[in-house]
C-alpha cells in the first residue's frame, strides 16, 4: 500500500511539473508540498468512482488552496476521472484545465481561488450530510497562509459547535506564504493549540509520510462530536531540491533545464 | 413585510422539504413560528455572515434551498465575495434576504441603511434581484423564487409596510399597479417607497398617471419593460442611491425619445438619521417630489 501511495505521489508531482513548466505557469511549491497528502485521500482513504464523479455516497474533496491545483488536476487524470492527455492543455486557451481550481473537470467538487472560502463551504457540505442523515465525509485542504482569513475562523467556530465529526480539515503547512516566511508575515503559532482551544480534534503529522496521514484520515469519525484538524507538515517545493523552502517558487516557472533535472529526481525519489 | 415573508416561507416549507432557513443572529420574534415548525432546517447560524453564506452554499450544493436572512447590509456586502463565488457563480439555490431596505432602519444610522444593495446583487452571475414594495409582493417573489430556485436577492422592509395593491401577480417583474396605462408620464418605483408615488397620485385626481412597480429587477427581459415605453416621460423613485439602481437601469434600457427624471437617495446625506418618513422628506423621494415633477413635466419646463 505504501509503495503504491508513494509511486501515486511521485506521479502526481510529475504531472504538476509538467503541467507549470508547459504552461510557463506558477505555484508549483504548494503543489508539490500537498501531493503526498492527495495521494492518500485518492488513492487509500476516500470513497470515490471516478467513473461516477457525482455518486451520490462519495466523499467529498474541497481544495481550497485553489492555486495549487495542477496538484488536484494531476491526482484526478492519474485517477481516471478524464484522460491524462488532457493535463497538456492546462493554462491554455480555453481549456477547461484553468489555472485555479474548477468544477468544470469532472470530479471537483468547487471552484476556489480566493481564499478562505472553501472551509465555510466544506462545513455547509458536511452540515447538509448531518441534516440528511448521511454518512459520506467532507475533506477541506486549506493553505497555511489562508488562515490569516477570519472567515476561516468563523468557519472553525461554526464546525465545532455544530459538531461535525464528518468534516477533516487538512492544513499544508509548509510555513512560507505569497510574501514570506508564515511567522514573519502573520503569525500562527500556537497553531494546534488555536484549534484545540476552538475544541477540534487536532493531529500533527508528518506530511510527507503517506503510513502516517493514512492512519490519520482512515478512522471516520476520527473523534466522535468534534471536526478533526489535520496539521500537515509539510515542505514547500517538496521532490526537487532547488525548489524546496523556496519562496522564488510560489512563482517561477521551470524553464527546460530546471523541469529536466527535476523529472530526475522526482523519478529516482520514488522508493526513498 | 418580514412578518409576511416568514409567514409564506413557513407555509411553502410544508410542501417543499429542501427548504432551509439560515439566520445572522437576527430575526428576534420574527423567525420563531418556522424555527419551531421545522427546527432540524433551522440554523442561527451566528454573527459571521462570511462563513453563513458560505455554508449556505455548501448545503446549496447537496440539494437544499438555503435561505440566509439578516439586516440590511450584513447578508449582502459583509459576504459579497461569498455570494458572488460560492452562491451565485456555482448557480446554486441560496437565496438572501435582507430586512430593512433602503432606509427602513433610519434612525439606527448608516451602518443599517441599504442604499447600494440592488446594485451590488444586480452584478452577480445568474441572480435574480426582487425588491417588493409591500406584504403582497413580498409573497409574490417568494413564491416564484422557491418555484425556481436558483441565487436569489429579496430585498424586504421591516414590519408594519401598508398592503399597497392587490394585484394577483407578476410576469417579469414590472406590476403595472394605478393610473392609466396611457399617461405621458408614468412614475416608476421600487421597494416600499412605491407608497409615496400611489400618495403622489391620490393627489392628483385631475390628471392622473400610471405607477408601476419594479419588483423583478433582475433578470429583465426586454418585454418585461416594453410598456413603460408607451409614456413619454418617466419618473423612477427609489431608496437607493443613483449608482446601480434602477432609475440608471432603465435610463441604459429607454428607447433615445422618451425622457426621465430620477429620485434616489443622496449620498451626501449619509449621516442623517431619523424616521422613514422624515428621511424621505430630505432626500427628495417623497410623494411631494413626485407631484413637483409631475407637474414640471406637464408645463414642459
Amino acid at each position: 500500500m505504501s509503495t503504491e501511495l508513494r509511486t501515486f505521489a511521485a506521479g502526481i508531482r510529475i504531472e504538476s511539473v509538467r503541467m507549470v513548466h508547459r504552461a510557463k505557469a506558477s505555484h508549483i511549491g504548494g503543489a508539490l508540498s500537498m501531493a503526498d497528502i492527495l495521494a492518500v485521500l485518492y488513492g487509500g482513504v476516500m470513497n470515490i468512482d471516478p467513473t461516477r464523479p457525482r455518486l451520490p455516497e462519495r466523499d467529498r474533496f474541497i481544495l481550497s488552496k485553489g492555486h495549487s491545483t495542477v496538484g488536484l488536476y494531476a491526482t484526478l487524470a492519474l485517477r481516471g476521472f478524464f484522460p491524462k492527455e488532457e493535463l497538456n492543455t492546462y493554462g491554455c486557451d480555453d481549456t477547461r484545465l484553468m489555472a485555479h481550481v474548477t468544477t468544470r473537470v469532472p470530479g471537483v467538487e468547487f471552484s476556489t481561488g480566493s481564499l478562505g472560502h472553501g472551509l465555510p463551504f466544506g462545513t455547509g457540505k458536511a452540515l447538509a450530510a448531518k441534516r440528511n442523515g448521511e454518512r459520506w465525509r467532507t475533506f477541506v485542504l486549506t493553505s497555511d497562509g489562508e488562515w490569516n482569513e477570519g472567515s476561516n475562523w468563523e468557519a472553525l467556530l461554526a464546525s465545532t459547535h455544530l459538531e461535525l465529526d464528518n468534516l477533516v480539515i487538512i492544513i499544508d503547512y509548509n510555513k512560507i506564504q505569497s510574501l514570506g516566511r508564515v511567522e514573519e508575515v502573520l503569525r500562527l503559532e500556537p497553531f494546534a493549540d488555536k484549534f484545540r482551544s476552538f475544541g477540534a480534534a487536532v493531529v500533527e503529522v508528518d506530511g510527507h509520510d503517506v503510513d502516517a496521514l493514512h492512519k490519520v484520515f482512515a478512522p471516520a469519525p476520527y473523534e466522535r462530536g468534534k471536526p478533526l484538524v489535520v496539521i500537515a507538515h509539510t515542505v514547500k517545493g517538496k521532490g526537487v531540491s532547488y525548489m524546496e523552502n523556496q519562496l522564488l517558487w510560489h512563482y517561477r516557472s521551470p524553464n527546460d533545464s530546471d523541469l529536466e533535472l527535476a523529472l530526475t529526481e522526482l523519478q529516482n525519489g520514488v522508493t526513498r | 413585510m418580514r412578518t409576511a415573508f416568514i409567514q409564506e416561507l413557513t407555509v411553502l416549507a410544508r410542501s417543499h422539504p429542501k427548504i432551509f432557513l439560515m439566520v445572522g443572529d437576527l430575526g428576534f420574534s420574527v423567525v420563531e413560528p418556522f424555527a419551531k415548525e421545522f427546527p432540524n432546517r433551522y440554523l442561527n447560524a451566528g454573527i459571521a455572515e462570511q462563513n453563513m453564506a458560505g455554508m449556505a452554499a455548501g448545503m446549496a450544493s447537496e440539494g437544499w434551498h438555503v435561505f440566509i436572512y439578516s439586516i440590511a447590509n450584513f447578508p449582502t456586502l459583509r459576504c459579497l465575495e461569498q455570494l458572488r463565488n460560492d452562491a451565485c457563480y456555482h448557480n446554486l439555490p441560496v437565496t438572501v434576504v435582507a430586512v430593512g431596505a433602503g432606509l427602513a432602519y433610519g434612525n439606527l444610522g448608516y451602518s443599517h441603511h441599504a442604499v447600494q444593495d440592488i446594485g451590488c446583487m444586480r452584478g452577480l452571475p445568474n441572480i435574480h434581484v426582487y425588491s417588493p414594495a409591500d406584504p403582497g409582493e413580498t409573497r409574490l417573489c417568494l413564491r416564484r423564487i422557491v418555484g425556481a430556485p436558483g441565487p436569489s436577492y429579496l430585498r424586504v422592509g421591516k414590519a408594519g409596510e401598508k398592503v399597497l395593491h392587490e394585484k394577483p401577480d407578476f410576469n417579469g417583474g414590472l406590476i403595472h399597479v394605478a393610473g392609466p396605462e396611457n399617461s405621458e408620464v408614468a412614475v416608476v418605483a421600487t421597494g416600499s417607497v412605491l407608497e409615496e408615488a400611489l400618495t403622489a397620485l391620490n393627489r392628483e385626481e385631475a390628471t392622473p398617471f400610471a405607477v408601476y412597480s419594479l419588483v423583478g429587477v433582475t433578470p429583465l427581459a426586454p418585454d418585461t419593460l416594453a410598456p413603460l415605453w408607451n409614456h413619454r416621460h418617466l419618473i423612477t423613485i427609489e431608496e437607493h442611491l443613483r449608482p446601480g439602481g434602477i432609475g440608471e437601469l432603465l435610463a441604459g434600457r429607454r428607447p433615445a425619445a422618451i425622457t426621465m427624471d430620477f429620485l434616489h437617495i443622496k449620498e451626501e446625506l449619509n449621516s442623517l438619521v431619523g424616521s422613514q418618513t422624515f428621511l424621505r422628506r430630505r432626500h427628495g423621494i417623497d410623494a411631494e417630489a413626485v407631484s413637483e415633477l409631475v407637474r414640471r413635466t406637464r408645463r414642459g419646463t
